[in-house]
C-alpha cells in the first residue's frame, strides 16, 4: 500500500514545506503546464470529475460537482475559500498539510481559481493556527515572488491574490456561511441556505469554498492523471486520504492512506489498541458522527460508502478509537459538553438543546440519572436534528443517538446503580 | 402568481414570497402558522424555528418564513411532522424561560404566552436548573429583563435595519448569548421604543408603563400622534376610572397605517404622554386678581376673560389684540381661533410662531405639500435634504429615507451643522445660515445660470444671487445628480422654515424643481401646520382663500410691536417662539393676555391674566393635516380630558357665545368640521396674485457669526418638555453650550470650556453666557446654540448673533 503520495508527498523530506522542495516533487509543474499550454478551464473541470475526488472536509460533496455550480462565465466577482478551520475534535489533518506541504495547497487553489475564474481567494485559518498561518504567510510570499500568485501569473493574462485570514476560535466558523461571515468581520452564524454560497457568498457574490485536503489534492490529480486518482481508492471514492487516528492506539497520528483500505489495517499501521486492550468503540470521522461498536468497525472499509453503510459517515476522517475500559457515558459527556461550548446559539433547537443534552447526561454520569431520562435524551436529540439552520444540530443529535443506540446498557447501569458500569467492572 | 396549497386549501401568491407571507396573505382562516423571530418589516433570520411546517417530498420539515413557495407546492402546516416539530421547538424555548407569566409585565399580551397554549405542554421534563441573564440598563424608555429573552434578535435587526444604528447586538455564544449594548448605555435612537413592540416575549418592556397595569385593565382608543408631521396612527391605552384613580392615559403605542408609520413609532410620540399628569398641568381656569392667581370655575373665568378683552378692543380698537395659536392645535381649533379673533375685529393672527420671514407669504400656495409622497419616499433615488436636522425633527421620515439609501439612494445635504443621520450621505454643503443660501443659488447656477431668459422672470435679487455665484465641486456634484435622477425630492426642514431668508429658499428650491421636475415637500415641524394653513389661521388670507388686501401682522411683527392684548392658544411663547426675548417683553407688557394651554409655566404665571386648561392632543377630539395633505380625525380618546380642563374647540365656542358673536352654535365638533370641509373646498380655487418684492441682498461681512438654533427633539412642545424619560435622554447642560469650530474659535481666541456672552444681533438685546464646546461638525462663520432651552432667550433661531469674550 502506498502511503504519503498525495497531500503528504514532501514529508520524507528534510524541511518538507520549502518552496525548493515542493519544486523537487513535481510541485508548481502543473500550473506552469496549465497556463503555457493553455489548458482549457473545462477540460481540467473534467478531470476532477474523473478523480472521484470528494469533499475532504466532513461531508464528502463530489469537488468536480461543487465547481461546476459556480457560473465561471458570469462577468461579476467571485471568490475562493479554502477552508483550514478544522475544529472537528480528533481531526488535525489540515495542520499538518500547512504546516508540511503549504506550496501544494497555494498551487491547488491557483488551479481551481483558474478553473472557477475567481481572481480573489481567502485562506481561512482557524485562531489557534499560529504556525500555521506564519508558515502559509511565508509560502504566500515566496509563491507572489516566484510569480505564481498577483496580476498577470507567469505572464499568462492569469490573474489571482491570495489572502491568509485567522478566525477567532469558533467551532462553527468551520460551516462554510459562517465561515463567509467571520471573514465579513460578522459573527460566525451559519446564513439560512438556499441561497448556497456559489449564488450568494463571500459579500453576496458567487463563492466555492473547499476543504484544505480537497484543494492540495488538486495538484496530484493533474500530475498522475484522474484516473491514477481514481483507482487509488474504490468507485465513487477516489483517491487517498489522511486519517488523524486518536485515542487508545499505540501510535496516533496522521496516516495518509487509500481510501477503501480496511479499519483493520489502519489500526495495525497505528500500531493496535494500546495495553492489549480490546476495542470497544470508534468514533470513525471526527466526533460529531455517529459511533460505531469496535465489532462493526473491524469488518468495515474506511470510505464514504462503506462508512456510511455501517452506520456512521466517514467526515474529517479523524478516527477516535476507544477501548474497552471506556465510559460511555463520561465520553459521550465530554463530546455534547463541546457542543453546548461552541453552539452559536443562533437557532432554538441547538442553542436550548445542546444545554440540556448535557445537563442531563452530566447528571447521569454523576449518579443522579432518573427512569425516563435516556427516552427523555432520545427525544431531545430528535428535537434537534433536522430542525437548524445548519448541520450542527446534527452534531449533536448523532452522537447522542448513536451512543444510546449502541451502548443503552451502559446508561441504564448508570442510571439505576448511580456508578459506572466499567469502572465497577475494573474494581 | 404561483398556485399551491396550504393544509389542501388552494391558494395563490406572488411569485417569490415566502410560505409565511402567503399565508399571512390568505388569512387565518387558511392557516396561522406560528412565528417569534420573523417580522413582515425586518429582514429573515430563520432562527427561532417555530415556523417549521412540512412540505411535500420535503426531507425535513422547513421554515415557513425563509422558504419560497413554488409552483405546484403542498404545505401542511398542522400535519404531525409539522406540529412535532413546533412543539419541540416550544419545548426547547421554554426550558430556559422563566414560567412566570403572573409576574411578568408582558403577562396578558405576550407572544409565547399566547403560543404556549397552542403548542406547549403542561407538563415538563425539564428538571435541570434554568439559565438566567443579568438585566441591562439601556437607559430610562426600556426596561430589560433578560432571562426572559429567546433570542428572536428582532430588536438587533430593527436597530441596524431601521433605526441605522447598531446599538444592540449579540454577547457570547450558544446559551450563553445575551442581548447587550456591549459598554452598558442609554440606547440613543429615536425609535428605540419600537423594540418594545418588537419584543415577543417580557424581555424589554416599556420603563414609564412598567407595572402600572395589566394589559386586560386597558381599553386602546385610535389616535393621531401629535409631535411631528407625519401623523402617525397611535392607539391610546387608557385604564378605566377607579375608586383611587381617575381615568388615566397609560400608554401609547403605534397603529399600523403602511401610508404613514408603517408599524413604527418615534419615541417622542410614544413617550410623550408621560408629560400628561405633570406638576405644570393645569387642572382648573385660573384668574390673576390684583397680581394673585387663584383657580376659579369655567364661568366666572371665561367672564374676566370677556371682559377684559372686551376693554381693550372698547378702549384701543381690536387692532390692539393679537392672536398666537399652536401649529400643534387641531383643524377645527384655527378654525375656531381664527373665525372667533376675525368675528372681533381682530385681525393679527397668526401660527407660524418659528418663522423669521415671512416676505412672499401672497405667493405661498394654499396647501403646502399636496403630493403623496410619504410612502414614495422609499422608492425615490435622489434626495436634496436643506435645512434639517431630519433625524429628530421627523424620525419615521428619515427611517423611509434610510430604507431608500439602503437600495442605493443618494441624499445630498445643505446644512449649518453636519448633524448626524445614521445614514450614508452623497455630498454635503456644511455652511452658514447664509452660506445655505448661497450653496443653493450655486445648485441653480449649475442648472440654469446660463439661461438669460430663465433668470430675467426671477425676482431680481434672487436672479443677482444667482449670477454671483461660483459653484464648488459638491454643488456641481449636487446639480448633475439631481439633474439626473428621474424623480428627485427636496426636502426643507424645520431650519429652512426657520431661516432669515426661507423667502429665498423657498423660490430657488421650487425654481430648481420646476427646472429639474422634482417635488418639493416641506417639513414642518409641528403636527398640524398644514392644517393651520387650510383654516386660515393667518394673517393674510380668509377663511375662503381669498388674500387679504392689507393683511395683519405676523407672528413675529405682533411681538414686536407690543400690542395691548395677546391670546395665546396652545403655546409657551417663551420656549416655542423664534423670538423668546420679544416674546417675554411684549407678553409682558401687555395690558391682557388670555392663554388656553393645558400647562402653565414661570413666564406665562407672570404674564398672564386668563388661565384656561385645554385638552393635549391625547385626550382632544378633532383632526390634523399631516405633510402629504391627509386629513385624519380623532375622537376624544377619554371621557373627559383632565381635571377641570376642556377640548380647545368648546373653551374657543364658549369664548365667542360669551363675547355675543352670532354663529358659534357648534354642538359637536363634527358640526365644525364638515362647516370647514365646505370651505376647504373653497381653498382650492386659486386667485391671480401680483408678484411682490423681496428683501434685497444682505451685505454679509468676513466678521459675521450666524446662529444655528435648532429645536432639540424633546425641546419642541409643551407636553414633550415636561415628559420626563424623554427629558432624562436630553442633557439640558449639553445642549446648553456655545457649540463652534476650531477655525471661529481661533478666529475669536476662544478656547474649550471659556465662557462667552452671546446675544441677537440687535442693540437693546439680553446676552447670555455660556461655556464654550469646539465641534468640528459646525459649519464656519455658525455657533450652534439650540433653541427652546431654558432661559437662554436669543432672538433669532438662524440669525446673526454677537459674540464677547
Amino acid at each position: 500500500m502506498q502511503h504519503n503520495i498525495v497531500c503528504f508527498r514532501t514529508r520524507h523530506l528534510d524541511q518538507p514545506w520549502s518552496l525548493e522542495n515542493y519544486r523537487s516533487v513535481g510541485g508548481y509543474k502543473q500550473l506552469e503546464r496549465i497556463l503555457n499550454d493553455k489548458i482549457p478551464p473545462e477540460h481540467i473541470l473534467e478531470r476532477i470529475k474523473q478523480s472521484a475526488l470528494r469533499g475532504r472536509g466532513g461531508a464528502g460533496f463530489p469537488t468536480g460537482l461543487k465547481w461546476s455550480f459556480l457560473s465561471r462565465g458570469k462577468p461579476i466577482q467571485k471568490y475562493l475559500i479554502c477552508n483550514s478551520d478544522e475544529g472537528e475534535p480528533g481531526t488535525c489533518k489540515d495542520h499538518d498539510i500547512l504546516m508540511l506541504n503549504p506550496h501544494q495547497l497555494i498551487e491547488g487553489m491557483i488551479i481551481a481559481a483558474y478553473v472557477l475564474g475567481t481572481t480573489v481567494g481567502y485562506h481561512y485559518l482557524r485562531g489557534e493556527f499560529w504556525h500555521a498561518f506564519q508558515r502559509c504567510e511565508q509560502a504566500i510570499k515566496e509563491a507572489y515572488q516566484e510569480g505564481y500568485l498577483g496580476k498577470n501569473i507567469l505572464g499568462s493574462g492569469v490573474d489571482f491574490d491570495l489572502y491568509n485570514t485567522l478566525g477567532a476560535g469558533a467551532y462553527i466558523c468551520g460551516e462554510e456561511t459562517a465561515l463567509i461571515e467571520s471573514i465579513e468581520g460578522k459573527r460566525g452564524w451559519p446564513r439560512f441556505k438556499p441561497p448556497f454560497p456559489a449564488n450568494y457568498g463571500l459579500y453576496g457574490l458567487p463563492t466555492t469554498i473547499n476543504n484544505t485536503e480537497t484543494l492540495a489534492s488538486v495538484p496530484v490529480i493533474l500530475q498522475h492523471g484522474a484516473k491514477w486518482f481514481a483507482h487509488l481508492g474504490g468507485k465513487e471514492n477516489g483517491g487517498s486520504k489522511i486519517f488523524s487516528i486518536s485515542g487508545h492506539v499505540n501510535q496516533p497520528g496522521n496516516y495518509e492512506i487509500p481510501l477503501g483500505t480496511p479499519f483493520s489495517e489502519l489500526l495495525n499501521i497505528a500500531g493496535g489498541v494500546w495495553k492489549n486492550a480490546r476495542i470497544k468503540a470508534v468514533i470513525p470521522g471526527g466526533s460529531s458522527m455517529p459511533v460505531l461498536p469496535g465489532e462493526v468497525m473491524k469488518r468495515t472499509r474506511l470510505d464514504y460508502d462503506s462508512l456510511s453503510k455501517a452506520g456512521s459517515m466517514l467526515g474529517t476522517g479523524a478516527i477516535i478509537v476507544m477501548d474497552e475500559h471506556t465510559c460511555m457515558v463520561n465520553a459521550l459527556a465530554c463530546i455534547t459538553e463541546f457542543y453546548y461550548e461552541e453552539s452559536c446559539g443562533q437557532c432554538t433547537p441547538c442553542r436550548e438543546g445542546s444545554g440540556w443534552v448535557t445537563r442531563l447526561i452530566k447528571r447521569i454520569e454523576a449518579g443522579q440519572g432518573k427512569p425516563g431520562d435516556l427516552d427523555c435524551l432520545e427525544q431531545i436529540a430528535k428535537g434537534i436534528e433536522g430542525r437548524t439552520i445548519c448541520a450542527f444540530g446534527e452534531a449533536i443529535a448523532w452522537p447522542v443517538r448513536s451512543f444510546l443506540k449502541h451502548f443503552r446498557a451502559e446508561f441504564e447501569y448508570h442510571i439505576e446503580h448511580g456508578c459506572c458500569q466499567v469502572a465497577a467492572r475494573v474494581r | 402568481m404561483i398556485k399551491f396549497e396550504i393544509d389542501g386549501k388552494k391558494i395563490q401568491a406572488k411569485s417569490g414570497s415566502t410560505i409565511i407571507e402567503a399565508a399571512d396573505a390568505a388569512g387565518v382562516d387558511v392557516s396561522h402558522i406560528p412565528r417569534f423571530c420573523y417580522h413582515s418589516k425586518l429582514s429573515i433570520a430563520a432562527s427561532c424555528r417555530m415556523c417549521l411546517v412540512e412540505v411535500e417530498n420535503g426531507r425535513k420539515p422547513l421554515p415557513a418564513c425563509a422558504t419560497t413557495v413554488t409552483a405546484g407546492m403542498k404545505i401542511y402546516t398542522k400535519s404531525h411532522q409539522a406540529m412535532q416539530a413546533q412543539k419541540e421547538v416550544m419545548s426547547f424555548l421554554l426550558i430556559n424561560h422563566p414560567l412566570d407569566c403572573p409576574i411578568c409585565d408582558q403577562g396578558g399580551e405576550c407572544e409565547l404566552q399566547d403560543l404556549s397554549m397552542g403548542y406547549g405542554r403542561t407538563s415538563t421534563s425539564f428538571i435541570e436548573g434554568k439559565r438566567s441573564i443579568k438585566d441591562k440598563d439601556i437607559g430610562p424608555l426600556i426596561a430589560t429583563e433578560m432571562t426572559r429573552c429567546i433570542h428572536c434578535t428582532r430588536c438587533v435587526r430593527f436597530c441596524s435595519e431601521i433605526a441605522g444604528l447598531r446599538e444592540l447586538g449579540i454577547l457570547g455564544r450558544g446559551e450563553h448569548s445575551e442581548i447587550s449594548t456591549y459598554v452598558e448605555h442609554s440606547m440613543q435612537s429615536e425609535l428605540a421604543g419600537n423594540i418594545i413592540d418588537l419584543c415577543p416575549v417580557g424581555a424589554l418592556t416599556s420603563k414609564p408603563f412598567r407595572f402600572k397595569a395589566r394589559a386586560w385593565e386597558l381599553r386602546a382608543r385610535a389616535g393621531i400622534a401629535g409631535h411631528d408631521c407625519l401623523g402617525s396612527n397611535i392607539n391610546i391605552h387608557i385604564k378605566r376610572e377607579s375608586d383611587s384613580q381617575p381615568e388615566r392615559i397609560m400608554r401609547v403605542v403605534s397603529r399600523t397605517n403602511e401610508k404613514l408609520n408603517e408599524t413604527w413609532l418615534s419615541d417622542r410620540d410614544r413617550f410623550s404622554y408621560t408629560g400628561l399628569y405633570h406638576a405644570d398641568r393645569l387642572a382648573r381656569p385660573m384668574i390673576k386678581q390684583i397680581g394673585k392667581w387663584q383657580e376659579t370655575d369655567w364661568e366666572t373665568a371665561l367672564t374676566v376673560a370677556t371682559q377684559k378683552l372686551q376693554n381693550v378692543i372698547a378702549q384701543n380698537g381690536a387692532q390692539a389684540v393679537g392672536g398666537l395659536i399652536s401649529p400643534n392645535s387641531t383643524v377645527e381649533e384655527c378654525y375656531l381661533f381664527q373665525a372667533w379673533l376675525r368675528s372681533l375685529g381682530v385681525p393679527h393672527i397668526d401660527h407660524r410662531i418659528r418663522q423669521s420671514d415671512f416676505d412672499h407669504q401672497i405667493q405661498s400656495p394654499l396647501v403646502w405639500s399636496t403630493c403623496k409622497c410619504v410612502q414614495s419616499l422609499e422608492e425615490t433615488t435622489s434626495f436634496l435634504l436643506i435645512g434639517s436636522f431630519i433625524r429628530e425633527e421627523q424620525p419615521l421620515i428619515t427611517s423611509r429615507i434610510r430604507k431608500a439609501t439602503q437600495g442605493g439612494a443618494r441624499v445630498h445635504v445643505i446644512n449649518p451643522v453636519d448633524f448626524d443621520f445614521h445614514l450614508t450621505l452623497t455630498n454635503r454643503c456644511i455652511v452658514s445660515p447664509w452660506g445655505m443660501v448661497c450653496s443653493l443659488a450655486a445648485i441653480a447656477q449649475v442648472l440654469f445660470g446660463n439661461d438669460k431668459k430663465k433668470l430675467n422672470i426671477m425676482p431680481k435679487p434672487i436672479a443677482e444671487l444667482i449670477r454671483q455665484q461660483k459653484p464648488n465641486t459638491v454643488e456641481h456634484d449636487i446639480a448633475r445628480d439631481l439633474q439626473q435622477d428621474k424623480a428627485p425630492l427636496i426636502l426643507l426642514g424645520a431650519l429652512a422654515q426657520a431661516h432669515p431668508y426661507f423667502s429665498y429658499l423657498r423660490v430657488l428650491s421650487e425654481t430648481i424643481a420646476i427646472e429639474i421636475g422634482a417635488k418639493t415637500l416641506h417639513l414642518t415641524d409641528s403636527a398640524n401646520e398644514a392644517g393651520a394653513w387650510l383654516a386660515t389661521a393667518l394673517p393674510h388670507r380668509r377663511i375662503d382663500g381669498v388674500s387679504i388686501k392689507e393683511p395683519g401682522y405676523n407672528a413675529k411683527a405682533m411681538l414686536a410691536k407690543t400690542l395691548k392684548s395677546y391670546c395665546l392658544f396652545g403655546l409657551e411663547p417663551t420656549y416655542d417662539s423664534a423670538y423668546p426675548e420679544l416674546a417675554r417683553t411684549a407678553l409682558q407688557q401687555a395690558e391682557c393676555v388670555i392663554v388656553c394651554s393645558a400647562f402653565k409655566n414661570k413666564a406665562m404665571l407672570e404674564y398672564a391674566d386668563v388661565l384656561l386648561p385645554i385638552a393635549t392632543h391625547l385626550e382632544n377630539e378633532g383632526s390634523f393635516v399631516n405633510i402629504e395633505g391627509t386629513r385624519q380625525s380623532f375622537q376624544r380618546s377619554v371621557n373627559k380630558p383632565f381635571a377641570e380642563a376642556r377640548c380647545g374647540w368648546k373653551v374657543l365656542r364658549v369664548l365667542a357665545n360669551f363675547m355675543g358673536r352670532p354663529g358659534f352654535d357648534y354642538q359637536t365638533v363634527l358640526e365644525l368640521s364638515s362647516e370647514l370641509s365646505r370651505n376647504l373646498e373653497n381653498d382650492l380655487q386659486s386667485e391671480h396674485i401680483p408678484p411682490v418684492d423681496f428683501k434685497p441682498l444682505p451685505t454679509v461681512s468676513d466678521n459675521t457669526v450666524w446662529r444655528c438654533g435648532y429645536w432639540p427633539i424633546y425641546r419642541n412642545d409643551s407636553l414633550v418638555r415636561r415628559a420626563e424619560p424623554l427629558q432624562v435622554l436630553t442633557v439640558e447642560q449639553d445642549l446648553a453650550k456655545l457649540r463652534l469650530g476650531a477655525a471661529l474659535a481661533t478666529h475669536l481666541k476662544v478656547n474649550n470650556g471659556d465662557r462667552v456672552s452671546v446675544s441677537s444681533d440687535h442693540p437693546d438685546a439680553k446676552p447670555v453666557t455660556l461655556q464654550v464646546l469646539i465641534d468640528q461638525r459646525i459649519a464656519d462663520a455658525t455657533v450652534c446654540l439650540p433653541s427652546g432651552l431654558p432661559d437662554i432667550a436669543i432672538n433669532g433661531p438662524l440669525s446673526v448673533v454677537r459674540i464677547t469674550t
